[in-house]
């Protein structure tokens, strides 16, 4: 187990160009951070540069306190589990998870004991026997898995793990690995392009944008203070809608009407022409369903829908909205580096499920100003962020973080108890 | 498919195997017909004789083919296992590695392979006669790694490219020096191109005829096609047509034992399961 430290760590290609650009990173002992932004910002190459897969061209990577830009992979001690498992496919099961052991020349009785541990806390104890190419996916992905905690190492490296699932699998095996890393404590750095995973599993997000970090924070902290527009579209599903806007004193006029906006905030504001609102989805309402305290505390607009998605659990309300060319092309451009296709301006609004908004016509809606986020169209810097606040967010989950472990780490024994119970019911079944 | 089209199929593909089979039916009909009747002017022997296997294992002429049966096992299999362990090393280093000249490398492979053979070997006759490789095994076994390394080279480096790049750097980071990660990973699940490339390479070796002519006098190390040439009939009046359809059909048994032997062997398809499926 150790820290991972980066120093302006540099990546370039033969052709000049930087894939990971003047990137510092600081990963405590013991934190699972996430690698996130769209494809081609640099994140697997990152992480391939701390396993020493790719040579770092200037920078230094510091695991445990030991600089390792010269050491081979086998010399760094770190494990890794490949977006597409590269499983030994010679191999059984069970060599494949000892493969790491064989090579450490471990003696055959600690082999047994470590692979039959690694596979009971996998269930994988059925199939030890069996090749790779008679698994499942997901019993693939496990294998994959075992053969990474099978041996001490000082962190896991996950390379988009979960992409080649099937969304329900994709659900459990995120959980799966969000227990086994509280349990086993160790430090943790997982690639991924899908906000799911990075919002659920990690202790930080660092999202990444053309080899260049935007934010490194906890993700609370980077849904509701994100430092600039390509961290707020990012983060969030649907995404944060932006919408144009003029500043008049202390209110914003938006093609939803106006918003007003609290004293610390016009204030940051004021000075621009042109600015870019940010509001979550949830953060609109079918105005009819507000509650009468609430009402004050937002403003209420007119809109035609185009169309609504009813989901049982909620509803979501598109409504088109005129936006002048400059910020629409700035969209667009947002969107695509998004890898998303934005068609036309509009917005998507999150409604109650009992709403009786009905596509095609008219309805009121209701807006919570007291979240919205305004930036400027030019820098894209977000203008509102509370930078205090947020740090209090990722401060907390920090202190979540410690907790868990030291919850995981002392209910563990029971939790294996339980596993083994599980194992041998099975076994008897 | 339709009807009309699987007739096509089934005619298309009889003719082929009659057009490829008929010389093996011939030879073999002709080796087994005795000297006296190889003129009857019809297909099948009018009696089945196995009187040339016997000149040829155990008569006259066995003093001239079975020692060139050894030459041609013992050189052709060290001829195909040297090449073989050559070129999976270049493969290798061709399929993952980058480094100048690599297209030189492969282009005069190539070159090498498609080189035709008779106007080197006079000169090679020369070489070999002044430095007593003339008439040896080792002087076979030099020339035929010309025949075959390059072949050997291009079919293993396009297998070795279909293995994923994943499976040695997860050997990698598993705590593997590159020789282990090759030694225990690549090479397992490159074995099917080994062996393909192994077969290729025997039967090129195996059917070399002008260097086993020139390059060889004696018994010494003279191989099967050369020997072949030699054969001569029981009087100066008669031809040995029907030893050499013998020995010709013996000659083809190894080869056709090697392939059924390592049929299996070479199925496609070991990589199944090492990534996602």
């Amino acid at each position: 187990m150790a820290s991972i430290e980066m120093r302006n760590i540099v990546k370039q290609y033969g052709d000049g160009f930087p894939a990971v650009n003047d990137v510092s990173l600081d990963i405590a002992d013991g934190e699972f951070m996430i690698l996130v932004g769209p494809s081609g910002c640099g994140k697997s190459t990152l992480l391939r540069m701390i396993v020493g897969l790719e040579d770092i061209t200037s920078g230094d990577m510091v695991i445990g306190g030991k600089r390792v830009n010269d050491l081979a992979p086998r010399d760094r001690n770190l494990s890794m589990v490949f977006q597409n498992y590269a499983l030994y496919p010679h191999m059984t099961v069970y060599e494949n998870i000892a493969f790491p052991l064989r090579l450490s020349k471990t003696p055959d009785d600690e082999i047994r004991r470590r692979v039959t541990e690694a596979s009971d806390v996998l269930e994988l104890k059925d199939h030890l026997e069996r090749k790779p190419a008679n698994l499942s996916g997901g019993q693939r992905q496990r294998v994959a898995m075992g053969r990474a905690i099978v041996r001490q190492a000082e962190a896991f490296l996950f390379d988009e793990p979960l992409s080649n699932l099937d969304a329900k699998l994709r659900g459990q095996m995120r959980t799966e690995i969000s227990r086994l890393q509280r349990r086993l404590g160790i430090t943790t750095v997982y690639v991924t392009h899908d906000q799911t995973e990075a919002m659920t599993l990690g202790d930080r997000v660092c999202v990444l944008r053309k080899g260049k970090i935007q934010q490194v924070a906890s993700p609370r902290e980077l849904y509701e203070q994100p430092v600039n527009l390509f961290v707020a579209g990012f983060i969030g599903s649907p995404p944060m809608n932006f919408l144009p806007a003029a500043p008049e004193g202390n209110r914003l006029n938006t093609p939803f009407g106006t918003i007003e906006l609290d004293e610390r905030r016009a204030a940051k504001v004021a000075g621009h022409e042109l600015l870019l609102v940010g509001i979550r989805p949830e953060y609109f309402e079918d105005a009819s369903l507000v509650d009468e305290a609430k009402r004050p505390l937002g403003s209420i607009f007119r809109a035609r829908v185009d169309v609504t998605e009813w989901l049982g659990d909620s509803q979501y309300a598109y409504i088109p909205y005129e936006a002048p060319e400059a910020i629409r092309n700035q969209l667009r451009d947002l969107s695509r580096e998004l890898d998303a296709e934005e068609l036309r301006t509009q917005a998507i609004v999150s409604i109650d499920a009992t709403s009786r908004i009905r596509e095609g016509r008219e309805a009121e809606f209701w807006l919570d100003s007291r979240k919205v986020h305004v930036f400027d169209p030019q820098s894209g810097d977000n203008l509102t962020r509370d930078a205090e606040a947020g740090a209090r967010l990722t401060q907390m989950a920090e202190e979540d973080r410690v907790e868990q472990v030291g919850e995981a780490q002392a209910g563990g024994h029971t939790v294996t108890g339980g596993g083994g119970g599980g194992a041998s019911r099975a076994g008897a079944a | 498919m339709s009807t009309r089209k699987k007739v096509f199929w089934w005619i298309g593909g009889a003719v082929i195997v009659l057009y490829a089979l008929f010389p093996i039916a011939w030879i073999i009909s002709i080796s087994l017909k005795a000297p006296s009747d190889i003129a009857n002017g019809q297909f099948t022997p009018t009696d089945v004789s196995w009187v040339n296997y016997s000149t040829i294992l155990t008569g006259s002429a066995s003093d001239l083919f079975l020692p060139s049966l050894r030459n041609s096992f013992g050189i052709c299999l060290i001829a195909t296992a040297i090449s073989c362990l050559l070129a999976m090393f270049a493969a290798y280093a061709i399929a993952r590695l980058d480094f100048p000249g690599k297209r030189l490398i492969l282009s005069t492979a190539l070159g090498v392979a498609i080189f035709p053979v008779i106007s080197i070997v006079t000169p090679l006759f020369n070489v070999w006669r002044q430095i007593g490789l003339y008439d040896t095994w080792p002087g076979l076994i030099l020339p035929y790694l010309s025949l075959t390394l390059p072949i050997s080279i291009w079919t293993m480096s396009a297998f070795f490219r279909e293995i994923p790049w994943e499976m040695e750097q997860a050997a990698q980071v598993d705590g593997a020096t590159t020789w282990q990660a090759f030694r225990k990973v690549i090479v397992p699940l490159a074995a099917p191109g080994v062996f393909t490339t192994a077969i290729i390479a025997f039967f090129i070796a195996w059917n070399d005829f002008v260097y086993g002519i020139v390059l060889t006098s004696t018994e010494a190390a003279r191989p099967v096609p050369a020997a072949l040439g030699l054969f001569s009939g029981a009087s100066q009046f008669e031809d040995p047509t029907g030893a050499i359809a013998a020995a010709a059909v013996i000659v083809t048994i190894p080869v056709v034992v090697l392939v059924l032997l390592f049929q299996r062997r070479i199925v496609a398809g070991l990589t199944n399961g090492a990534v996602k499926g």
